[in-house]
């Protein structure tokens, strides 16, 4: 295609942090100076652009790191190396939160208030710092925002610090507060990365209980790939490369393993689907693009255990006939990206990533790649659309990812967790991990419990185990008060009372009551806590990260947060019945007519409240605790709002 | 290009929609075998001559065994299924499209079907309140948004982009249909001159960091107001006109010629009011064009009226 990039050349600085990804220009075709061959030579044409396209995102990241910013001048020279329209790269960049095109403060901190940090804190946690650090946006070095979940709930309050410069880069920070950002103020312009310590992860159980996918947690150095080793690491590949492709998805059938990332597909019917496809290559993702708000299971796995996701992604890899496969990193976790690039780098050292897997001359390597601040890439197929390079805009769907997926080709998808307990599966023999959990939700799961809990963190119980004595495992409500209700999967899951407390956490109980396991989110919530405000944020959320693709969730979710602001200010139009009745409306179409899971569900913690009478000031008054019976999801919670 | 077909015979696939035995040829959409069927199905982001982007939703139909609604325009037509073009569901969802988008776009230029469609929906646009006042757009950043005015419906208001002399970006009409996009990238240009920037309630039709037409890639062949369906692109002569309330298709006489200046043969419908060219189309079932054009014959009509 003919390009038309704005003259203006880029700074020093832009030149040099898009070559720092793509290396210096190849000819003057490509942005580099022009020289006499450079006319009579034809180059690439839409081949050779369509194989680069899938740098665009390492090229902006590097950008936003080094310069601060993506100015016009900037994405035409991205525009040339990458032979890419400026207006689709603005398009592609302009979709994530992370990236900005006005020069910005050197160092701009995000602040979490979402529900999570919200519940901990009984109030907006970003209220201290407007009033003392002047409104989000200000600030001239240092400046703050308010972020959605970070990850880091179970500190009950985070921030993602974003620094700019040539040895720019982002940290995190958890807990955090307003005398954080007193330090992070008083450093100014001397602020660098290594100011900012890594948060510890809280996970309750370690050392003390048989847990499985914590096992290491805590306890193995997670930059060393010795003591991975001597902790049981690489015997589930050893053992993968032992039974071959058809034994390790037999295995798998056997251990009946459903994915953890929310449809609970069986995870060997989808690794059989890819491996049998006859297309090729084959690729593998693992989707750590952990974003549900009140979810940090995949964080604290990754800061923690990265050689485990290493080598789960090697035996999908080699199961499937995948020789590359891509961890889709969600952006705010700096410290999983840089334990995981080198854990990749060490197994490849060792000989366990590359051209001859443990000596098996099978080969297989992983890229890390990292999002950058938008909820809807961990959609599959949203995912795909991100790694190439495109807006993350999820796909129809047929058809499906095992037979075309990332870059138009057979491509097996699987959450974290689901990767990580297929070592267990193999370790532990498929039939053995069957006996685990219960008959229909096999083996251990994985919950992030934040909120008003005693011990917040993240918990490993069989599936099964009711939602009392894994908040018995955390202590219970915090202070010993009384609890008002949980959310239970996450921003996309659903309200269950102190009445659900034997609710048995397994795919099948959860969906008995109406709830869903989503990404193992629970969030407790006491009687201070206002649920109105916690609904408000959940609305707001949505309506930040749909992509506007569609228009049931595009504009259902704007919609939606406005009957909530108005029911918030008890200023209904008309009745409370006619919002209740509009709510109830954009709940069936976005339901039943959007693209994807997000805007499918991005009523359903609305509903939930709506229905548990958690909403409509003294109207709704029909609160969760004193409700007659039921479960809350039911025709008799929607009866106390018929009136 | 139909040209000479190969008669091959297509499988033909049974069906049912709305409880009518339906036959439909392999790979055809659900939406082509109502349409066959005489059976109306809405459709806003659908045009016969781009492949199918079902981001509208208003074409959704049930497909029994279907957790939730499937686009009709997109969605390949299968042995035995069994289709509902008018239940409760599917007219909730359709409903609720239209009354989300009437609520907030201005829908004063689309074509009739859609004011149409609304009544007969009995969407109710004006129960999300009054509208908010129009908002800057452009630079929204994805993620952040301002709280929403108090009792106010936000709509996509906004100012009207004029920066050229040959047509009007008037975004505050923009469904975000994608077909302008379409049209100008792989579809039919390959000029990729526009995308859909930013994201939710904030995307929007933009060129790269919103520069003025002028400085982007367009090289206005016109060919996203040839797939405009809510008259957000408009001819400069044609936005003029109804700006001035002298816009009136009645008085209009359209007349097809073929395009003077080059050997390709395209078709043009000039569409003359009071003996001025107003407009340039090109019917979308040509062979040759399918609607497409390209600058000269698109907008170098002025020497046909004495101008320069």
């Amino acid at each position: 295609m003919d390009l038309r990039t704005t003259e203006a050349p880029p700074s020093t600085a832009e030149r040099v942090a898009v070559d720092s990804v793509l290396g210096p220009p190849e000819s003057g075709w490509f942005g580099g100076g022009r020289t006499a061959l450079d006319g009579h030579v034809a180059i690439g044409g839409l081949s050779l652009a369509r194989s680069r396209r899938h740098l665009l995102l390492p090229v902006l990241h590097a950008l936003q790191e080094q310069v601060g910013w993506i100015s016009l001048a900037a994405l035409g020279y991205l525009c040339t190396r990458l032979d890419l329209p400026p207006a689709e790269a603005y398009a592609v960049a302009s979709a994530y939160a992370l990236f900005s095109f006005e020069p910005e403060a050197r160092v701009v901190v995000h602040v979490c208030d979402d529900v999570a940090c919200q519940a901990a804190s009984g109030g907006d946690p970003t209220e201290e710092l407007a009033a003392r650090f002047g409104p989000a946006g200000s600030g001239t070095t240092v400046t703050w925002r308010p972020s959605p979940c970070l990850g880091h709930c179970e500190h009950g309050s985070a921030a993602l610090v974003q620094v700019a410069g040539e040895r720019g880069g982002c940290g995190s920070l958890a807990p955090f507060t307003a005398r954080d950002m007193e330090r992070l103020v008083a450093l100014g312009s001397d602020l660098e990365l290594g100011d900012l310590t890594t948060p510890l992860a809280l996970v309750p159980q370690a050392g003390t209980g048989p847990t499985r996918l914590l096992r290491r947690v805590g306890r193995v150095d997670p930059a060393s790939i010795d003591a991975y080793r001597a902790s049981g690491g690489y015997r589930a590949l050893r053992r993968a490369l032992e039974l071959g492709p058809m034994g390790v998805i037999a295995e798998l059938k056997e251990s009946k393993l459903l994915g953890r990332g929310g449809a609970a597909f069986p995870t060997g019917a989808k690794w059989e689907a890819v491996a049998r496809n006859p297309l090729r290559p084959h690729y593998f993702v693992a989707n750590a693009d952990e974003s549900e708000p009140g979810t940090f299971k995949d964080r604290v796995l990754l800061d923690h255990d990265p050689y485990a996701l290493v080598e789960a992604l090697t035996v999908a890899g080699v199961t499937t006939g995948a020789e590359k496969g891509f961890v889709y990193l969600r952006g705010e976790y700096p410290t999983a990206a840089a334990r995981l690039e080198h854990a990749a780098a060490e197994a490849r050292a060792r000989g366990l990533l590359g051209d001859d897997v443990m000596g098996s001359g099978l080969r297989f390597d992983l890229e890390v790649r990292r999002g950058a601040g938008a909820y809807i890439a961990g959609e599959e197929t949203a995912l795909f659309n991100s790694i190439e390079g495109r807006r993350p805009e999820p796909r129809n769907k047929p058809p499906y990812p095992v037979d075309r997926g990332l870059f138009d080709k057979p491509t097996g998808v699987n959450n974290v967790e689901t990767l990580l307990s297929t070592l267990e599966v193999l370790t532990l023999g498929g039939a053995a991990y069957a006996e685990l959990g219960t008959p229909s939700s096999t083996g251990t799961r994985l919950f992030c419990l934040s909120g008003r809990v005693e011990r917040p963190g993240l918990y490993e119980v069989a599936m099964g185990t009711t939602l009392g004595a894994l908040l018995d495992l955390g202590g219970g409500v915090a202070g010993g008060r009384p609890l008002e209700a949980v959310i239970l999967g996450g921003a996309a899951g659903s309200f269950v009372g102190p009445e659900d407390l034997g609710l048995p956490l397994s795919f099948e109980g959860a969906r008995e009551a109406g709830a869903t396991l989503g990404s193992g989110v629970v969030v407790v919530l006491d009687d201070t806590v206002d649920p109105g405000a916690v609904v408000a944020r959940v609305a707001r959320f949505f309506r930040d990260e749909s992509c506007g693709q569609c228009v049931p969730c595009r504009v259902g979710t704007q919609r939606q947060e406005e009957v909530l602001g108005r029911l918030a200010a008890d200023r209904p139009l008309g009745s409370l019945e006619a919002e209740l009745a509009l709510l109830a409306d954009l709940d069936a179409v976005m339901r039943d007519a959007s693209i994807c899971g997000l805007g499918q569900t991005a009523s359903s913690l609305v509903t939930s409240a709506v229905r548990r009478g958690l909403l409509g000031g003294e109207h709704g008054n029909g609160h969760a605790g004193s409700g007659g019976g039921g479960n809350g999801h039911g025709g008799g919670g929607s009866a106390r709002q018929g009136r | 290009m139909t040209a000479v077909t190969p008669v091959t015979l297509r499988r033909q696939v049974e069906l049912t929609i709305d409880g009518q035995a339906v036959t439909a040829g392999e790979g055809a959409t659900i939406l082509e075998a109502c349409r066959a069927a005489g059976i109306e199905v809405p459709t806003l982001c659908y045009l016969e001559t781009l492949a199918p982007v079902n981001v509208c939703r208003v074409c959704v139909v049930e497909v029994e065994g279907s957790r939730a609604l499937v686009p009709s325009c997109s969605r390949p037509v299968a042995a035995a299924m069994v289709v509902h073009t008018a239940s409760e569901r599917v007219r909730t969802s359709r409903r609720m499209v239209l009354e989300l988008l009437a609520s907030s776009v201005d829908l004063s230029t689309a074509g009739r079907d859609v004011h149409r469609w609304i009544e007969e929906h009995g969407a109710r646009p004006e129960r999300h309140g009054p509208a908010a006042p129009p908002a800057e757009r452009d630079h929204a950043h994805a993620g952040h948004h301002e709280p929403p005015e108090a009792g106010l419906a936000a709509t996509v208001a906004q100012a009207v982009k004029r920066d050229n002399d040959q047509y009007v970006r008037d975004y505050a009409k923009c469904i975000l249909c994608y077909k302008c996009v379409e049209a100008c990238g792989e579809e039919a240009q390959n000029t990729f001159a526009i995308a859909v920037a930013g994201r939710g309630f904030d995307a929007r039709i933009s060129t790269e960091l919103d520069v003025a037409l002028p400085d982007s890639a367009c090289v206005y062949c016109g060919n996203c107001i040839g797939v405009c369906p809510t008259g957000a692109l408009m001819f400069v002569s044609e936005h003029d006109l109804r700006a001035r309330g002298e816009w009136d298709e009645s008085r209009q006489e359209v007349t097809r010629t073929v395009c003077p200046y080059c050997g390709v043969g395209c078709n043009l419908d000039l569409h003359v009011q009071d003996n001025r060219i107003v407009k340039v189309t090109s019917p979308l079932d040509h062979d040759v064009t399918s609607g497409n054009l390209c600058v000269k014959g698109r907008f170098g009509f002025e020497f046909a009226q004495g101008g320069s």
